[in-house]
């Protein structure tokens, strides 16, 4: 005897097949703030599944000379929310005639996130460039927008394997005694990021093919620079 | 019941109605580690070609860069494998122990055949649950012979064969450039570049080229055929940390033990090991 709830159960299931709005693109970004620069970085493989859809995305947005967006997870929730943070930049810049601040990008970046708290972007932001006194600050974000300002972050595929070497070499963590300790040098943390992500290609199969890398500082405005990964 | 009463062969059970207790209750399985793999097969004017990727994965995270997926079946007869990587190295050995002795008794060379056969009949035995995904080759007294065995244990004896993540990759070079009798030097390009396919196309593949070529009374294992994937970058300045990076809280010394050195006893060096 077949009970009433399994053929309920059957109609719904009929009518409504899944409803499936993610998928997981992988990709790595790392943001470092110096004294008075920030690098931004992102890989540029999107990948699904077991497939390389694309080998060449970009995962950033330059909202002005002085601030730079950066986000791994899913691409198509990474395009929209670039697309609506540069809009909202660009009107904010148009009628105030001033550019955006880089904390009022991490505030704006953390309402539109959590404007969407009950159904997200699948995206996971870092907030990179230099504040009012020229000095680099990066922000982490995760996916409905807790955010915090730091001075190193990584998100995305990568984080678990790229994250505690940036700790260790850039916030100094676990070196109690070391009498030594120097700020990097822009040239000196450009070559950490191509090595911490080289390094996650190894282990890491979302991390590969290549990376963009922005170098924000108060002379040149924004650099764009692409160092290649490896292709397997 | 005795631990040891699978001593009359086959796998252990007992453990499995405690597992699924366990499972109820909300313990987490260990999960065991498949290989996303590219592995191909090519049969040739003189004999067969196969190949296989190095990369051997747990979910995304690459466990072993430089893994070696193309078994020894017999000195005439190698096996590259795909899947649950415990079950296609334990298939394989344990085929290749059962020929071993069937060899030592018969005195005759093994035969694909008989090495086909006990594989696909230990695979449906456990119907399906060993994933093991096979590409079986080698050269014996009728000739050259290549195979796929799946986990099921159905076979398919082709030309020129692809298994794994990779397949449809490699298949896809096959497809395009395959010859019938090919020479030595076309047939190893060609595994070579379905390979190359598997790995740059397939993320499941990656890392080198390794090669096994059987001809008759011949085996060359080319071990990193190809080495594309080497690490490209390294900090100019490395990584030092000086001496007190980390701190020490306390020092307390100890003489440690001294071995005394061993003299060997002349009238029973012999008998005597000296490590």
């Amino acid at each position: 005897m077949w009970k009433e709830s399994s053929v309920v159960a059957t109609m719904a299931s009929l009518q409504r097949p899944d409803f499936m709005p993610y998928q997981n693109n992988g990709g790595t970004v790392v943001a470092i703030g110096g004294e008075d620069y920030c690098i931004v970085s992102a890989t540029t493989r999107l990948g699904l599944g077991f497939a390389i859809p694309t080998r060449n995305v970009c995962r950033y947005s330059i909202l002005n000379n002085r601030v730079v967006l950066a986000t791994a997870g899913m691409f198509a929730d990474t395009a929209t929310l670039h697309k609506v943070i540069k809009a909202r930049v660009k009107i904010y810049e148009e009628q105030q005639d001033k550019p955006f601040g880089l904390h009022s990008a991490a505030q704006l970046l953390s309402n539109t996130l959590y404007y969407r708290r009950f159904f997200p972007y699948y995206t996971f932001n870092v907030l990179g460039g230099l504040d009012e006194d020229g000095q680099g600050f990066v922000y982490g974000f995760d996916a409905i927008g807790s955010g915090e300002k730091v001075k190193v972050v990584c998100n995305g595929t990568g984080q678990a394997l790229i994250q505690p070497i940036l700790d260790n070499q850039v916030e100094k963590k676990q070196q109690y005694e070391n009498k030594q300790i120097t700020k990097l040098s822009l040239q000196e943390a450009v070559d950490l990021i191509k090595d911490v992500f080289t390094s996650a290609g190894e282990r890491d199969i979302y991390t590969g093919d290549a990376i963009d890398i922005c170098i924000i500082t108060k002379e040149k405005g924004v650099l764009v620079e692409t160092f290649q990964l490896k292709q397997d | 019941m005795s631990q040891f009463n699978g001593a009359d062969g086959g796998f252990q059970f007992d453990l499995l109605e405690r597992n699924e207790r366990l499972k109820e209750k909300g313990y987490q399985v260990p999960v065991a580690r498949k290989t996303g793999t590219t592995i191909v097969g090519l049969v040739f004017r003189d004999g067969v070609v196969l190949g296989a990727d190095t990369r051997a994965t747990s979910d995304t995270t690459v466990f072993d860069k430089n893994c070696e997926k193309i078994h020894y079946i017999a000195p005439n007869i190698y096996c590259c494998g795909a899947g649950t990587a415990a079950d296609t190295e334990n298939t394989t050995a344990l085929v290749s122990s059962q020929l071993e002795l069937h060899r030592l008794n018969s005195g005759r060379e093994s035969r694909v055949t008989t090495a086909l056969t006990l594989l696909k009949r230990m695979l449906f035995r456990y119907q399906g649950y060993v994933s093991a995904a096979l590409v079986l080759g080698g050269v014996d007294f009728y000739g050259p012979h290549l195979y796929t065995v799946y986990p099921h244990g159905s076979t398919d004896r082709l030309p020129f064969v692809t298994m794994g993540s990779g397949s449809l990759a490699a298949m896809s070079v096959f497809e395009s450039k395959y010859m019938d009798d090919m020479s030595r030097e076309e047939a190893e390009k060609l595994v070579y570049e379905a390979i190359s396919a598997g790995i740059y196309n397939d993320l499941g593949s990656g890392g080198n080229v390794d090669l096994c070529v059987i001809t008759r009374g011949q085996t060359e294992y080319l071990r990193g055929y190809a080495k594309e994937n080497e690490r490209k970058f390294r900090k100019p300045q490395g990584y030092s940390f000086p001496i007190g990076t980390t701190s020490i809280l306390s020092s307390r010394f100890e003489r440690s033990f001294v071995p005394t050195p061993f003299v060997s006893d002349p009238e029973n060096s012999s008998t005597m090991a000296v490590d």
